[in-house]
């Protein structure tokens, strides 16, 4: 089955630059405070490649393909799992002040 | 509704709870929510990639029921070490734990360019195979270099690696990994032998490591959120090889997010990325430095400690080696049993204190620091010449004075706290060592300076017993 979406190169470079646009909006304006936290939690996002490296495994045919992709989908798995908890983490320290200020 | 309508509906979801994520995240008042909903977007992504079972390939049906499970393994796996490891790393570990799981992004990203790669029957123009290309190699330096960021914080690489010529050196490598790369697409047309996108990949990941080695510690921050762009970069790009908007969106949106950080987080140290990347720390600088006059004078602890209690303004200047000491929660012990006596206290906080911008901010308030005590850089850098005591605990760079007037020193121009400029100045540290980027501190050879020697928690808890018995004697 192929995806019923057919992103064109053009439609791409659309997709790609409102992207952009959109992560140099959402950092801009972020006091200096939650630039580690902030650098945490993009991380955490990009670790939706795990979605394309299961692609990849359900599609594998070989030995070597089910090797990559094996080694993708855990590689990614850990990318997504553990920058959610250290993002986590690092957030829940920033409640008690939050309420002290409020 | 068929499983690939399901799956766009559930990219569309995620992209957006991504981004509304990220927005909220951007707020001190609303960041918690923001991870959690995040969160449900990736879990939500992630459940409906299993729908991918309804649509794979003829040649791969016949694999498909190893594939799940080889997936389910590969998840359980991932997540639960994941889940594991980002549980019980200390805060201060928090930069490497960063770097770590940003390389396997990247590395996850290079695996789905490796496999695109390696399928013989794909039919694909010009176009996709340039952007998996990209893609691949972008992520595997992404990989390498952030694993070579985690040894090198975590303590498993000292010091920097440089050679003569290391720049030709890696400018031939990249150009080398660029040409085959350019080689496997207009020469092979994506169908070139194993062999060859296996070298491919393995001297993308030599030039990673190649790029890292280099760099010194002290630029590890803006490295790592230079790689943490890239693996966003990669990420975008083999999704649109893969054609999933999902990736692509969250992809871009971290790759230009994470510039940007980069950029904010180079300036702050008064660098330019590409000075950070090509020319580094140099190890020579001792010879340029020229004599320091002055000597460096101890102080008992007791001593300070009661110094601070009779001060009417006091202003702290904490350092990585404030939390490497674990000492944050006894130095807001101290810092209490001071405004009590009715001191005022600050701190100050230095954009690259601690090893990430914010990282001291965290690291503070898991002290329990009230937010109103803590101040960035300019905005208390007026206030040192009216402080009695400017105490500086586990800094070193950030308060080095020949970063004002040094030309030669190699951390000239990058501004620092003018603690130098209060009345009288202590030093907590572990000895006579130098700070992270090897230069020796003028700060500690001044006349109204005095070092105080020791672990920075001892320190800390002698402080507070000397104003305790003080204060107990009334």
């Amino acid at each position: 089955m192929e995806p019923t979406t057919v992103i064109t190169g053009f439609v791409a470079l659309y997709i790609f630059m409102l992207a952009a646009f959109t992560g140099y909006e959402i950092i801009g304006r972020v006091p200096a405070i939650l630039h580690t936290p902030l650098m945490s939690g993009s991380n955490f996002v990009h670790g939706i490649v795990v979605v394309g490296a299961m692609y990849a495994l359900l599609n594998a045919t070989t030995v070597l393909e089910q090797a990559i992709g094996f080694f993708g989908v855990l590689l990614g798995a850990g990318n997504a799992a553990g920058g959610y908890v250290v993002t986590e983490r690092m957030l829940e320290m920033f409640k008690p002040s939050d309420k002290k200020k409020s | 509704m068929s499983p690939q309508l399901l799956i766009d509906i559930s990219a569309l979801l995620a992209s957006f709870l991504f981004i509304y994520g990220l927005k909220r995240m951007s707020s001190p008042v609303t960041a918690r929510s923001g991870i959690v909903v995040a969160g449900w977007g990736m879990a939500i992504a992630t459940l409906a990639a299993f729908l991918y079972y309804f649509g794979v390939s003829e040649a791969a049906k016949p694999h498909l029921t190893v594939n799940t499970a080889l997936a389910v393994i590969a998840l359980t796996v991932g997540v639960s070490w994941a889940w594991w490891s980002g549980k019980k790393v200390a805060m201060t570990s928090m930069p490497q734990m960063v770097a770590l799981y940003n390389g396997m992004g990247g590395g996850a990203a290079a695996a789905i360019g490796a496999v695109e790669l390696l399928k013989t029957g794909g039919h694909h123009g010009p176009l996709p195979l340039v952007v998996t290309i990209i893609g691949s190699l972008i992520g595997a330096i992404s990989l390498a270099g952030s694993l070579i960021a985690w040894a090198k914080l975590d303590g498993r690489i000292n010091g920097t690696w440089r050679i003569k010529g290391q720049q030709l050196l890696n400018g031939t490598v990249f150009l080398a990994t660029l040409a085959l790369g350019l080689v496997i697409v207009f020469g092979y047309h994506g169908h070139a032998p194993a062999a060859l996108t296996g070298l491919f990949f393995a001297l993308a990941l030599v030039f990673g490591v190649l790029m890292t080695m280099p760099i010194g510690g002290a630029d590890m921050p803006v490295v790592i959120s230079l790689y943490n762009a890239f693996t966003g970069l990669a990420v975008g790009f083999e999704g649109y090889v893969l054609q999933n908007p999902a990736l692509m969106i969250a992809g871009m949106v971290v790759g230009s997010a994470g510039t940007l950080l980069t950029l904010l987080m180079a300036k702050a140290m008064n660098r330019s990325v590409a000075n950070v990347i090509f020319s580094n720390f140099g190890p020579s600088s001792d010879e340029v430095q020229g004599e320091i006059k002055g000597s460096q004078k101890p102080a008992e602890a007791g001593d300070a400690a009661i110094n601070m209690r009779y001060a009417s303004k006091v202003i702290i200047a904490p350092g990585y080696g404030l939390a490497v000491a674990q000492a944050q929660h006894k130095l807001f012990e101290f810092v209490k049993l001071l405004t009590d006596a009715g001191v005022e206290v600050k701190f100050a906080i230095h954009p690259v204190a601690g090893r990430m911008p914010g990282h001291m901010n965290v690291l503070l308030a898991e002290a329990g620091v009230p937010y109103d005590m803590i101040y960035d850089m300019e905005d208390v850098n007026g206030e040192f010449k009216e402080a009695d005591v400017a105490i500086v605990i586990g800094a070193n760079d950030t308060v080095n004075p020949a970063a004002r007037t040094n030309k030669s020193s190699p951390i000239y121009g990058m501004p620092i706290l003018n603690v130098d400029q209060a009345k009288q100045v202590y030093v907590v540290k572990r000895g006579q060592g130098k700070g992270y980027s090897g230069v020796e501190n003028e700060l500690f050879f001044a006349d109204n300076c005095n070092l105080v020697y020791g672990d920075a928690q001892k320190v800390m808890v002698a402080m507070i017993q000397a104003v305790k018995s003080l204060d107990g004697g009334h």
